[in-house]
């Protein structure tokens, strides 16, 4: 067994000191570089100074790191390569999660997609899958991602608006029909209600005569996080987190190849958290999920390797690479020595990334198809398994064909043009990016700590902790960009005079009509009485210990909306409020 | 006009009662014609006050006394006061949001106020925004401090039950403990009671507390309540019904009463001479000579300020 | 006189089933920086807890902020409840994703003025600051 790794502070070690216990002074290389790189400071570096002073006192990366002018093997410190880098496909996981990484199969590229009907988000998956598109990602309006059937006085004016409205079994027939679900991988962006939406897939496959264990793809699953950062909760967290635990329980028994949670840092970033808080606060989520399992009774080899993670691709593109590097490699550690996981596949961290829509700009809005690439970039050197590449005219309303055509096709090109894919972690070993790593993992460890002393993430959230760590993020940020010390191209510098011409789709209110409509007859047709039992058979299992999924499978396939399997679960549980 | 505002809030005309808060915090003296009205009427509300650190989860609390004391069918106030920042003179009210479900609530009436640099923490028209609340008929008023430091004991002279909340792990409590809030509080609430270290804050607490004498015939009691979730609050506000009842059949309810009144009466009366000193100070050229005294070491401050003061009250004060 | 003393009161509220409050937090915060009383109803508001909100906090201005799409259904409730409740006075004002057409349609329901993505606070703070006076 290795040595635990030791949590390295933000200051970049001593190298001499380092360096000096392990070897005689006589042959230390430190010594020799580090008088060389003083020599160069005094001489060619201050005649340039004197000459052409740099554009800034300081330079900082997104999540204010200091930025040094030149990466040396001193800024290295403590690194050791078996240990901190290794290889692909080997513990800790540093240089990528695969031994081949994209050289034998590309990321996964798979566009979050779905708005209005059913029958529209269908055609729209079609489309992608015909250009090329290998996996869906479905987006949810928000009434389904919070219980509410598309007739709830509270859906009003929101169905089908950021995503699909699906409140029935037939919804959700409609929204795959004529696509193959043993063939195709679906990620789905629901979260309190995603025990309800995996039982609609599951229902749909069957109905397509796909077997359930063959199914393959990914549910959010991650509540935390929309506590601290993305608000689409219903349950108080404790209740939520027992559903959470019956989904892993049911997905390890019944979909073993489908990932029960996906642990996102990108709403997080979204919401204004820097880099490191974005790697810090998903894996105190993530250790929170672990937890949980374990004290449900799950052993951690039995359920850790179908973990998957969903971090954001931003701006600060060295940071960005490092932030994916370091998180795989703190993980692996955290599942190492403090879960005692024995499968070296419980310790993987494989994650999905999407550009940042939060640096997409109304103001000339074609600037982001140059800012998404480079994003996209980032999440590739970062050893990305999958990759949503927004499109250019988010900021302004939902995507036009056109433009999530073209964010597809900047993939494309990233990895069948560009070369970067070709080789596996380019950047591993550049002083940069390894010095950069090695900070945003100590930043992320200070954060761990100080979640760990407030009781964990459950508590830590229950606090406001996380929530108001990210408010700071987000001000300091919105400050930075408004004093102009914080670049933003079209918006704060190089600004032209604009007229919105540009086409944008919208949702016709009509959808809000055809969706009262069909649930009506929906519930016209059903069983009643068999609806009935199959809800009150959800409301015992949760008053009990019992696992929550086969009983709302049951009362999908009896006919049950969403939301009157919500508002089941919604009588013993409770609801959650803001804190 | 004036009286036409006040059957209007004794009607219990939300809007009307808002904006004659809003005219009051903001000082219109006219305003305060209109409150002679409703003073008379009120006076009948129980005020519960309370204060503790930030983050011992207050606001948490007074959402789910809210919830209880509805349940019982009793009409409520809130009002939560929250600091003003010094650098803007501005605020972030932020209070509301844990009790913002009970927003449409008709019975239900909660009003931010910021601290505005009144001293001592509790808005300056905390009082008012009370007795408005009071004549509107509410039967229970909540008074939220922004609990940092004096704010804390302040309350104690604005309410009739003073609830002091403290939650464990933060460490800050026992300095809390030594910092006099145990002789303000007439209910302890220990929060956050799954917290491991709950028991522990509750054992020195009691341990503190074992030395005080009953006060009105009342021994002061530890509540345990985790309000995240709800627990131990109905029992908490019955324990605040008990508080009301021992006040009332000891006869403490009157003094109670009498210290609220003669708090706020300091506070007006401060906050007159305060201003009204400052005013006077204002006029310059008069103080230059006494300036130059005290400067030039002519004068002490305190015999100069003994005189100013002899000299000052002698004029009629107050505007 | 008087006049100088008043506090600018403003509510900025989450109207509908949108949770992201980046953009209103940071707002909340920018008001409180240029002097003003703020008060946060946090996400997930009806139409109607907001408009009895405003009417219990004495407000000067209500700032509604949606993300989702419903801005247009959400945002002309707030104005018709809050003049139903005879606070009409009451300026409303609104950011978030809002498509240009929809902004005129808006204007003409009686939300005062709404500030597009990328809209700097300053220029928020001080249209509030500038609209405030008319009061």
């Amino acid at each position: 067994m290795k040595s635990a790794r030791k949590p390295r502070t933000l200051a970049a070690p001593s190298t001499e000191k380092v360096r000096g216990k392990r070897q005689p002074a006589k042959t230390n290389p430190g010594a020799k570089l580090r008088l060389r790189a003083r020599r160069w400071e005094a001489d060619t570096l201050k005649r340039s100074l004197a000459r052409l002073p740099e554009r800034r006192a300081r330079f900082v990366s997104d999540s204010g790191l200091e930025i040094k002018r030149l990466y040396t093997p001193l800024d290295l410190g403590k690194n050791d390569y078996l240990r901190d880098l290794g290889f692909p496909g080997e513990p800790p996981f540093t240089r990528g999660v695969q031994p081949t990484m994209y050289r034998s199969r590309l990321w996964t590229m798979r566009q979050y997609a779905g708005f209005g009907t059913a029958r529209e988000t269908n055609q729209r998956y079609r489309y992608l899958l015909k250009n090329g598109q290998t996996g869906l990602s479905v987006a949810f309006d928000l009434p389904t991602q919070i219980g509410y059937d598309s007739d709830h006085p509270l859906a009003e004016g929101e169905v089908g608006k950021v995503g699909v409205a699906v409140s029935t079994l037939q919804d959700a027939e409609e929204l795959f029909r004529g696509i193959p679900l043993d063939k195709v991988s679906t990620s789905m962006t629901i979260n309190s209600t995603a025990a309800v939406l995996l039982a609609m897939y599951i229902a749909v496959a069957e109905k397509q005569g796909v077997r359930t264990e063959s199914l393959q793809g990914t549910i959010q699953n991650d509540i935390l996080k929309e506590y601290a950062a993305r608000g689409t909760y219903i349950y108080p967290p404790r209740q939520s987190m027992r559903v959470i635990t019956d989904i892993f329980a049911f997905c390890r028994k019944r979909l073993p190849k489908f990932n029960p949670i996906s642990i996102s840092g990108y709403h997080i970033r979204e919401a204004g958290s820097s880099a490191v808080q974005e790697a810090a606060f998903t894996i105190a989520n993530g250790i929170a999920y672990v937890e949980a399992a374990l004290a449900s009774g799950m052993d951690v080899d039995s359920f850790a390797s179908r973990l998957s993670f969903f971090f954001n691709a931003h701006n600060n593109f060295l940071e960005e690479v490092a932030k994916f590097r370091a998180a795989r490699r703190l993980w692996a550690g955290i599942m190492r020595d403090r879960f005692k996981a024995r499968d070296p596949k419980s310790c993987i961290m494989r994650f999905h990334a999407q550009t940042a829509g939060s640096t997409l700009t109304a103001q000339q809005p074609d600037n982001n198809v140059v800012r998404v690439a480079v994003q996209a970039m980032a999440a590739v050197l970062g050893g990305a398994q999958s990759l949503h590449t927004n499109s250019r005219d988010e900021a302004l309303a939902l995507p036009t064909e056109d433009s999530v055509h073209l964010a597809l096709r900047t993939q494309q090109v990233i990895a069948l043009e560009s070369g970067i894919a070709d080789t596996i972690d380019p950047l591993g070993g550049s002083y940069a990016v390894e010095a950069l790593t090695d900070q945003i993992e100590a930043g992320a460890l200070d954060y761990l700590r100080k979640i760990a002393a407030l009781g964990g993430s459950v508590k830590a959230i229950e606090a406001g902790y996380m929530q108001s760590e990210i408010a700071d993020s987000a001000y300091r940020h919105q400050r930075e960009v408004e004093s102009g010390a914080r670049v933003v191209v079209g918006v704060n510098s190089f600004e032209i005079p604009e007229h919105p011409a540009r086409p944008v789709l919208s949702v016709s209110p009509g959808v809000e009509r055809l969706q009262r409509r069909k649930l009506a007859a929906f519930r016209k047709k059903r069983n009643q009485r068999r609806t009935m039992t199959a809800l009150e058979n959800i409301i015992n299992t949760a008053g009990g210990t019992g696992n929550l999924v086969p009983p709302i499978l049951e009362a999908v396939k009896a006919g049950a909306t969403l939301g009157e399997i919500s508002d089941a679960l919604r009588k013993v549980f409770g609801e959650h409020r803001e804190i | 006009m004036n009286s036409l505002i006040v059957r209007r809030i004794l009607g219990g005309d939300v809007g009307a009662a808002a904006r004659l808060m809003r005219d009051l915090d903001d000082e219109i003296p006219a305003a305060r014609a209109a409150l002679r009205g409703l003073y008379a009427r009120a006076g009948r509300a129980h005020v519960v006050g309370i204060t503790g650190s930030p983050g011992a989860g207050k606001s948490t609390l007074a959402d789910k006394l809210v919830e209880a004391a509805r349940r019982k069918g009793q009409t409520v106030g809130v009002v939560a006061v929250d600091p003003t920042s010094p650098i803007s003179g501005g605020a972030v009210l932020g209070d509301r949001i844990r009790m913002q479900r009970h927003a449409a609530d008709e019975k239900v009436f909660i009003r931010s106020l910021a601290a505005r640099g009144s001293v001592g923490g509790l808005s300056r028209s905390v009082f008012d925004t009370v007795t408005v609340l009071d004549a509107m008929g509410k039967d229970l008023i909540i008074l939220e401090t922004a609990g940092v430091g004096q704010d804390g004991i302040k309350v104690a002279g604005a309410a009739h039950t003073v609830l002091v909340v403290l939650s464990p792990g933060q460490g800050d409590d026992i300095q809390a403990i030594k910092a006099g809030v145990l002789e303000i509080g007439d209910i302890y609430v220990v929060n956050k009671c799954d917290h491991r270290y709950s028991e522990q804050l509750a054992r020195s607490l009691l341990l503190a507390l074992e030395g005080t004498a009953p006060r009105d015939g009342w021994t002061t009691p530890i509540i345990k309540t985790e309000a995240v979730s709800g627990k131990g609050t109905r029992e908490l506000l019955d324990v605040i019904g008990a508080h009301r009842s021992a006040l009332v059949s000891g006869r403490a309810w009157e003094r109670r009463s009498m210290n609220m009144a003669r708090t706020a009466f300091m506070e007006l009366l401060e906050t007159g001479a305060r201003e009204f000193i400052s005013g006077e100070l204002a006029r310059e050229k008069r103080w230059r000579r006494t300036f130059s005294d005290l400067a030039s070491r002519r004068a002490d401050p305190h015999s100069a300020a003994r005189s100013a003061l002899r000299k000052l009250l002698n004029i009629k004060a107050c505007k | 006189m008087n006049e100088k003393k008043r506090k600018i009161r403003v509510l900025i509220a989450k109207p509908g089933l949108d949770g992201h409050d980046r953009g209103a937090k940071v707002v909340v915060r920018a008001l409180r920086d240029a002097g003003m009383e703020v008060i946060y109803t946090g996400i997930r508001q009806t139409p109607e807890a907001i408009a009895s909100a405003a009417v219990q906090e004495g407000v000067d201005f209500v700032g509604l902020s949606c993300l989702s799409g419903a801005h247009n259904n959400l945002f002309t409730r707030v104005v018709r409840l809050l003049r139903k409740k005879g606070a009409g006075d009451i300026i409303v004002f609104a950011g978030g994703i809002i498509p240009a057409p929809d902004i005129p349609k808006l204007k003409k329901a009686g939300v005062r003025e709404i500030f597009p993505p990328g809209t700097s606070t300053r220029d928020i703070a001080q249209w509030v600051l500038q609209t405030a006076k008319e009061l």
